[in-house]
């Protein structure tokens, strides 16, 4: 439900098109200003209306990551299915690498490939699909161990299908459940990975508004004028609520047992 | 909806019932309910558990924490699987004891010991300090049994607590059950869909039918001559080791919880039902044997056979073309771990099945029995060209030997041997429709599309008696029997001359699996195939088989015509097997002459049985790999003692 509020409200034109005059309209007189009829969330330290901030704030966020969530689950998916498959000492040494890079904090490593080319959406959606495909693979390959062991998988060996037969057709329509989900979950991960950035102000660049950068900016003020981060925080949180949520009930409608999955 | 209905059962001390009938039908349900527990999603309705003249569902958290384990213990299904895999033995059994009992701290590994003991585990000093999965799955099981006794309880409730243990050690730890509620007064409910089980144990038996009891009343009565027609009709499709016969199939299945109309919830299955069974639902009558029945007509159910159909299953004489024929077939699971790669170790151990040589003649069944790692799906496995052997060779129809693996073996080759799994739900894709399924070997095979396709999945369902409607379902909107017949389906798809069975009914209930050994023996007659049937269930292969083949240890001990075979003289290992199996009476008691010990990995000289053998000679066993003693039938043993010897010595004990 929540996400279904956010979604709409942030991306239908209509509510665009009537708010956007205002979003960055600077109003001196009601800077820092609580919640009235006109600024129903208050206005934040240069007299800029929070509600419809935060109504827009998350466009650049959804954009990014919803181009970012279906390449690293692709590429992730499709190398840990590789990896589940090929097996032997390719995989182990793969596998080690995969631990190694999962062992560093994500935000170093992310912070350095945006120091080196820059910020933008050129660069942000590339190493956000990047990053957050290396625990796919994981997932993929422990999915793939999974249904490999299968007798279904057996009983189309013993019928002589090709290699490739099996994997098409057995293999990849069974991996590709615990896939979705597993996409739905890095989406909300990597929502608050671009939110982060943002705040750190490796995301968006002002004024644009974002929920991350709304976040940073009003944090000064937050002890005498807290609407300033209430507004961004609620909507952040209860989206990424709401895409786990969703996932839990895809990963419930698909029998999936999340808790043996790693946590990654 | 109620899942259960209209239950009442005493159970007094020292009394132990039994609760019996299909899954589905809820008697585990039950049993919780007797702890004053109820699973997700269920509520009482209506009507009280009383234990000790306590309201069990009145009790507070606590209250039900020290009668539960206490006074009142569960040995589940499987129960090896609930100890903590990371403590020892003794550190559990601590722990039980602390919770339930106020013992000094001294006391408690001597009592401990006196546990393991009471529950016969041999040397129980040493497997206090053991993990769990250092024991065998019957030891596990013990364990468990003496985890419930810790609490001194007054009554244990058993779910199905010899289910997935091999035959010899389900008659073990019968016998220890039997002892301990007989040595400390205990009451049991023993909830099984197994009679044999429940007629060693049980002094009364309560029959269920979809959340009913149908037939309550003494053991000897209720499996001699049963007034109900379920349980008649669940006794005819057992398989019996006493009757050759195919047991009797229960068609139809129990109505949903809820699902059941006005009239009897039985009636659609019913052999006996009269107008009145479907408008009037019977209420529980008292009997003149003293039972209680839910039947409008006890007495026309009596005329109902609880015996195998007489439909004698097509017996093959022995001869004829050579449908497969396995030489010196040897197969190995070990691998070199990578310590022995780097320092270039031989390979140690010996193969995990080894020196098999059988011919199978056109259109016979061969039965494959043995315990659990005994290599009988191995064995399958390496036929199938999964699992490459070592050496030997596999031969089809007297031409050239197959090549091992899978992937050099010609489309005809591949066509003609089919194999079944054990569970159809992990052999069937759950992304697949079941005309996706049956459509797999009829496009890779002859090529069919379009229409012929569709016509040919169809036409192949309704020969496992399904109809054309099921193509567009999913395997999980299918029941356990149908799934398996779609798996059947899909082997006969190729039209093979060979079909290798692996424990394709082990995971149905009785009266599935009647029917689903019914479908094989009609393809059989219609098809004339070759069957290769692996089963840990002596009763279901001799149901079947024309001859039986007995592996231990991954080599053969005994083979022969399935009559001589069930015969004596035996080998000393089948004469065990044959001892432990439970029958559904209650006038036979099983022979255990051997220890239930589970052993890893065969002995590298000599007899393969060496270690457990009830009749071994000494040295001579342990040495010599014992020679193959041949009847004028071609009944032969594989023992060192003669034939002359064996027989006498078998009939005296």
């Amino acid at each position: 439900m929540m996400r279904v509020y956010a979604l709409s409200s942030k991306l239908s034109g209509k509510e665009e098109g009537e708010i956007s005059n205002r979003d960055n309209r600077m109003n001196a007189n009601f800077m820092l200003s609580g919640p009235t009829s006109t600024y129903w969330l208050g206005a934040d330290h240069l007299g800029r209306d929070v509600l419809s901030r935060t109504l827009l704030g998350g466009r650049e966020a959804l954009l990014v990551t919803a181009i970012a969530t279906p390449i690293a689950v692709m590429w992730g998916g499709f190398i840990g299915i590789l990896l589940g498959l090929v097996g032997g000492r390719i995989d182990e040494v793969l596998m080690r690498i995969v631990d190694a890079f999962l062992s560093l904090p994500w935000i170093l490593k992310m912070l350095v490939l945006i120091v080196t080319f820059g910020t933008g959406m050129l660069v942000l959606i590339p190493t956000l699909a990047f990053f957050y495909g290396i625990p796919v693979i994981r997932i993929a390959r422990a999915a793939t161990h999974d249904v490999v062991a299968r007798d279904f998988i057996s009983a189309a060996k013993a019928r002589g299908h090709g290699r490739m037969t099996i994997i098409r057709r057995e293999l990849v329509p069974n991996v590709l459940d615990t896939l979705m989900v597993e996409g739905a979950m890095r989406w909300s991960w990597m929502l608050l990975a671009f939110s982060s950035l943002s705040f750190l102000g490796f995301g968006v660049s002002p004024p644009t508004p974002d929920w991350g950068l709304m976040i940073a900016d009003a944090r000064g003020f937050m002890s005498f004028a807290p609407w300033g981060v209430l507004g961004p925080v609620i909507a952040l949180s209860s989206l990424i609520i709401g895409i786990n949520l969703t996932a839990d009930a895809l990963a419930k409608a698909l029998g999936i047992d999340r808790a043996q999955k790693a946590p990654v | 909806m109620p899942v259960l209905r209209n239950i009442d059962l005493v159970v007094r001390r020292g009394e132990s019932v039994g609760l019996v009938g299909e899954s589905g039908s809820g008697k585990s349900t039950l049993a919780l309910a007797a702890m004053g527990y109820l699973k997700r999603g269920l509520q009482l309705m209506d009507g009280s558990v009383t234990f000790r003249g306590d309201d069990m569902f009145a009790q507070t958290r606590q209250q039900l924490e020290r009668i539960r384990g206490g006074h009142l213990a569960l040995i589940p299904q499987n129960s090896g699987q609930s100890l903590t895999p990371t403590s020892r033995i003794g550190m559990q059994l601590v722990e039980a004891l602390k919770l339930h009992r106020k013992l000094p701290e001294t006391a408690h590994l001597p009592k401990v010991i006196e546990l393991l003991g009471q529950v016969r585990l041999p040397d129980p000093e040493t497997i206090v300090s053991r993990y769990p999965h250092e024991l065998s799955g019957g030891q596990q099981q013990r364990v468990a049994i003496a985890m419930a006794l810790a609490g001194e309880p007054e009554a244990l409730l058993l779910d199905e607590p010899t289910t997935g243990l091999d035959v010899t050690t389900q008659a073990h730890i019968l016998e220890l059950l039997r002892d301990i509620a007989a040595e400390r007064d205990m009451a049991m409910v023993y909830v099984s869909h197994d009679l044999g089980a429940i007629a060693r144990v049980c002094d009364r038996v309560v029959v269920m039918y979809a959340g009913e009891v149908v037939l309550q009343g003494s053991t000897r009565q209720v499996l001699t001559a049963p007034m109900h027609p379920y349980a008649r009709g669940l006794l005819a499709s057992i398989p019996k080791l006493s009757d050759p016969r195919l047991p009797v199939a229960l068609d139809g299945r129990p109505p949903p919880p809820g699902g059941a109309g006005l009239g009897c919830a039985f009636v659609d299955r019913c052999a006996i039902a009269q107008e009145r069974c479907g408008c009037e639902r019977p209420a529980l009558s008292p009997l003149p044997s003293g039972d209680v029945v839910r039947c409008h007509f006890p007495e026309q159910a009596s005329q109902i056979s609880i015996m195998g159909s007489g439909a004698d299953p097509v017996r093959r004489a022995p001869g004829g073309d050579v449908a497969l024929s396995l030489r010196d077939l040897s197969i190995s699971y070990s691998r070199p771990s990578l310590l022995d790669q780097i320092l270039r170790r031989p390979e140690a151990g010996v193969a995990t099945v080894d020196d098999i040589s059988v011919q199978i003649t056109k259109g016979e069944t061969l039965g494959l029995v043995g315990e659990s790692g005994s290599g009988k799906s191995t064995i399958l496995k390496s036929i199938a060209g999964l699992l490459p052997p070592v050496g030997g060779s596999v031969t089809v129809a007297g031409g050239q030997p197959l090549p091992f693996a899978v992937e050099n073996r010609g489309p005809d080759h591949l066509r003609r041997i089919q194999l079944i799994f054990q569970n159809p739900d992990d052999s069937l894709n759950p992304r697949h429709t079941i005309a996706q399924i049956l459509e797999q070997p009829l496009r890779l095979y002859f090529g069919l599309t379009g229409a012929a396709l569709h016509a040919r999945s169809a036409e192949i369902l309704d020969r496992v008696r399904l109809g054309a409607h099921y193509l567009d379902r999913l395997p999980s909107q299918l029941s356990g029997g149908e799934k398996q017949r779609v798996a059947i389906a899909r082997a006969f798809a190729a039209e093979p001359d060979l079909v290798l069975c692996d424990e394709v009914t082990s995971a149905l209930d009785v009266s599935v699996q009647a029917a689903v050994l019914d479908l094989l023996n009609e393809l059989k007659q219609s098809q004339g195939t070759t069957y290769i049937f692996v089963s840990h269930d002596l009763a279901v292969v001799r149901a079947l088989s024309d001859r039986v083949a007995v592996l231990y240890q991954g080599r053969l001990c005994e083979i022969g015509l399935a009559k001589d075979v069930y015969a004596l003289p035996s080998h000393p290992y089948t004469e065990v097997l044959l001892g432990a199996v439970l029958e559904p009476d209650p006038d036979t008691a099983p022979t255990l002459t051997a220890d239930d010990v589970v052993e890893l990995s065969p002995p590298e000289t000599g007899c393969p049985f060496q270690r457990r053998c009830p009749r071994s000679l000494g040295p001579v066993c342990a040495s010599d790999i014992p020679p193959w003693q041949t009847s004028p039938e071609g009944h032969a043993i594989r023992c060192h003692i003669p034939l002359s010897e064996l027989a006498p010595a078998q009939s005296l004990s």
